[in-house]
């Protein structure tokens, strides 16, 4: 689930008029810029939304968003759904968040229960048996490919516990399938004391 | 063995847990989805899950979205709602809350070892991702060639997935898989 392809994402327009936005946007238009972010982000979110953020609306700079896309990447949960909340908050408060969120999340809830009533009625029929068969394999040859983009830089460094522990977490939870929250808990404090140690070495 | 279908609290809670412990991404989530969905309750079969997988990558909108699908599967329409507040909210609250305090110790050792010592963990769990979409997509040599030619368009070009899923799904309807 990369929602950073941004190669799904078409060429900036040119500029569009340049005074610098209004700080701190209405929440309707929070909501419906975000509405329209969500309807149109074939291929993964996060290319669109930095796309409207700073390059349409000019409602952060460059520096802004990537700063809060690291500490979106550092929470847990969905990176582009807690940095539209987060963004949403800053600009108005608890109303701004929940603009923002309704704006992401609504037309997509629409779309995925239409989806997923078409899946319900016609997805067992022959001709959709193909079609849905082709889009599985290639959702887990794009996963695949996410996956070893990640994987790559450990690739570079001399062996040592980080690969142990991408390793460990891969077995536990993807061969030997045990509950995630309980190989969290072991393997990310473990995980962090390795990096706590390492940053001791530098 | 079938379990009872999950009464819309336990999908609540079960993805509002996930939302906290989702490290890196929602994408971390998906090996306990299926979990939960598939090998514990049985509320669906290893290929419906890779089925359902894809058309949430193939739609617009966020890719957590997924869980929208997984939800409406389970439980209808409500289903849909619950499963997305939970797998949404719990970490939007936490975002909200900390971000203050977390960007301001953006340079201190504590950030830095947990932002690196989360990275090898995302790295195991999106590998672990991949191999359970691909074992309910992947059964025969044809499904085999397009996962692997999708792989390869998607890490060595800059092509849209979207063009390859596009092929995929023509491929399926003129019977190739």
């Amino acid at each position: 689930m990369s929602d950073s392809t941004p190669s799904a994402v078409p060429p900036a327009e040119p500029d569009a008029p340049s005074a610098v936005a209004a700080s701190r946007p209405p929440v309707a238009a929070l909501c419906l810029a975000f509405a329209a972010v969500s309807i149109s982000s074939f291929g993964g979110v996060l290319a669109w939304a930095r796309r409207m953020l700073v390059e349409n609306k000019r409602w952060m700079t460059a520096q802004e968003f990537n700063d809060l896309l690291a500490l979106c990447q550092f929470l847990p949960g969905p990176n582009i759904v807690n940095l539209c909340a987060v963004f949403g908050a800053r600009m108005r408060g608890i109303p701004g968040a929940l603009a923002c969120l309704v704006g992401l999340l609504g037309p997509s809830v629409v779309l995925m229960i239409a989806a997923g009533a078409a899946y319900r009625r016609f997805g067992a029929l022959p001709e959709m048996h193909g079609v849905l068969s082709g889009l599985a394999a290639a959702a887990a040859g794009a996963i695949i490919a996410a996956a070893v983009k990640m994987a790559e830089p450990l690739v570079r460094v001399r062996l040592g516990p980080e690969h142990a522990v991408a390793l460990a977490t891969f077995v536990a939870v993807g061969v030997l399938r045990l509950s995630l929250p309980l190989v969290l808990l072991v393997i990310v404090p473990a995980s962090i004391g390795f990096a706590w140690r390492r940053a001791d070495e530098k | 063995m079938r379990s009872d279908p999950p009464t819309l609290a336990a999908l609540f809670l079960q993805f509002a847990v996930l939302s906290l412990f989702a490290v890196g991404g929602g994408g971390s989530a998906v090996p306990e989805m299926h979990r939960q969905t598939v090998e514990i309750a049985r509320s669906l079969t290893d290929r419906q899950f890779s089925e359902l997988f894809a058309i949430a990558q193939a739609a617009p909108g966020p890719n957590i979205m997924f869980v929208a699908l997984l939800g409406h599967f389970i439980a209808g329409v409500p289903g849909a709602a619950v499963a997305t507040v939970a797998m949404c909210g719990p970490s939007c609250i936490l975002a909200c809350a900390v971000s203050q305090v977390v960007e301001r110790f953006r340079k201190a050792r504590w950030r830095i070892a947990i932002q690196a010592g989360l990275v090898p963990v995302t790295i195991g769990l999106i590998a672990a991702s991949a191999l359970i979409i691909a074992r309910g997509a992947d059964g025969d040599w044809a499904s085999f060639a397009i996962t692997a030619t999708t792989f390869a368009v998607v890490y060595w070009t800059r092509l849209s997935p979207l063009v390859v899923f596009a092929c995929a799904a023509l491929a399926g309807l003129v019977g190739f898989v």
